[in-house]
């Protein structure tokens, strides 16, 4: 078993923020696990514009935000990144195993810093019957789909719940050539930003139906269509409201929900409503030594305030590793 | 915010919060303009699909045409960071941009 100051696992921006901090802190060895085969985590798969206008300044695509990080990371000779390292182990006492290409790799960490990102909430979460056809995705595997491995999901789609992946998407498979036809949103107004309400729904005239949800998925092996109702401010059904729109793809835009497994492995406290981290304060969880940072601390709307709150856990760690030694 | 038009032709803005507000209303009115994103099909490098933009907006009624033209696209070379994909695009006065470095395709890389 090695021996090494700093682990960070996750190379999106979260780690990467962490990794550049503990590194202007002082760390001088720092090692940086990433399951992917490039950095950049879900930025990579983001391809539309509006990030990095508070860090930078400037309105970035997420490839792009991620790009000024990976090169600051590549010119830090105090950073090693290992590609195609999975983690499959932590204990509380700071022993950390990954699997990478041919090997089982373990190491003493004299701190860890988790920026494991989240996952997406799934049709399973949410309460939506009917049959289990193909055709159903989660909205982030979609834009993965499209953005990354050129995939077309379907021909005609209905997207449930207005968060900002959802509207994204809505543009992004009509730019595909596909048609859109509902977002599906069960409160009153859209958890969106506005300015994605206007250019990824209103620019192609797509319908957004507030108060409203779905109430049954139909379809053999494909989604054939969803049936769709009204809610009155309780969330029960209007009567007399209900429509049904033909389809083969259904989209679920429904929230994120941090990926602590490694945390609670290592016998750290996990709230079980958010499943992120108990500890003191943000970046802090309630093992010493072991941090949390970006969407595995808590679900963030901008990649500026991860980079920026992932610094502080970079810093944290710096003064922990510091204190120790002294 | 409140643009008072005549067809499509802005005469007034008022209530807005900065100077930018009063350009976009008109250019929104008027002529809305939108950053194209998307991505190219590759053949042999290390993704299958290359993340671009245009490097400045676009006219909203021509975003559909340039997908058309996105779309007959296939990227060979590896890039960088704003490497140029297509210059002048559809004769638009912007060009299509890459938005991240994309090497050629290892060997050992399995997928």
């Amino acid at each position: 078993m090695t021996k090494r100051e700093l682990v960070i696992v996750g190379g999106g921006p979260a780690g990467m923020a962490a990794a550049l901090a503990a590194k202007e802190s002082g760390v001088r060895d720092i090692l940086l696990l990433e399951r992917d085969q490039h950095l950049g985590g879900i930025l990579n798969q983001c391809i539309h514009p509006g990030f990095g206008l508070h860090r930078f300044k400037a309105e970035l695509t997420g490839p792009e935000y991620a790009d000024r990080f990976i090169k600051m990371v590549k010119d830090s000779p105090e950073i090693q990144v290992s590609l195609r390292s999975f983690v499959v182990k932590l204990t509380g006492d700071k022993k950390i195993s990954y699997l990478k290409p041919g090997a089982l790799e373990e190491i003493e960490a004299g701190a860890i810093i988790l920026a494991t990102g989240c996952r997406e909430r799934t049709r399973e979460m949410i309460p939506i019957p009917g049959s289990r056809p193909a055709g159903i995705y989660p909205a982030g595997l979609a834009q993965k789909m499209i953005n990354m491995e050129g995939w077309i999901p379907g021909k005609e789609a209905v997207i449930v719940g207005s968060g900002d992946i959802g509207l994204i998407m809505a543009r992004r498979m009509v730019l595909e050539g596909m048609k859109v036809k509902a977002v599906i949103e069960i409160q009153k107004t859209s958890r969106g930003l506005v300015r994605n309400v206007v250019q990824c729904l209103e620019d192609y005239g797509i319908p957004l139906y507030l108060s409203h949800k779905i109430t049954k998925i139909y379809g053999a092996n494909r989604v054939e269509k969803v049936g769709v109702v009204e809610v009155d401010e309780n969330f029960n059904e209007k009567p007399g409201t209900g429509f049904e729109l033909s389809c083969d793809t259904v989209l679920i835009s429904v929230g994120l929900i941090p990926e602590n497994e490694l945390l609670e492995m290592a016998g750290a406290a996990i709230d079980r409503v958010t499943n992120t981290p108990v500890g003191p304060e943000v970046n802090l969880t309630s093992i010493p030594g072991i941090f949390a940072c970006g969407n595995a601390a808590k679900v963030y709307d901008l990649v500026d305030w991860v980079s920026r709150d992932s610094e502080k856990a970079g810093k944290m760690a710096a003064e922990y590793l510091g204190g120790k030694a002294l | 915010m409140t643009v008072d038009v005549d067809g499509r032709r802005v005469i007034s803005v008022a209530g807005h919060k900065c100077p930018r507000g009063e350009k976009y209303a008109t250019q929104e009115v008027e002529a809305p303009m939108r950053t194209l994103t998307t991505a190219v099909l590759t053949r042999g490098l290390e993704l299958k699909m290359l993340p671009v933009r245009t490097n400045k907006p676009i006219p909203k009624e021509k975003l559909l045409a340039a997908m058309d033209a996105v779309k007959r696209i296939t990227l060979t070379s590896p890039v960088k960071t704003g490497s140029v994909i297509a210059e002048n695009f559809l004769g638009l006065g912007a060009d299509l941009i890459a938005t991240r470095d994309l090497g050629k395709k290892s060997p050992a890389t399995n997928h």
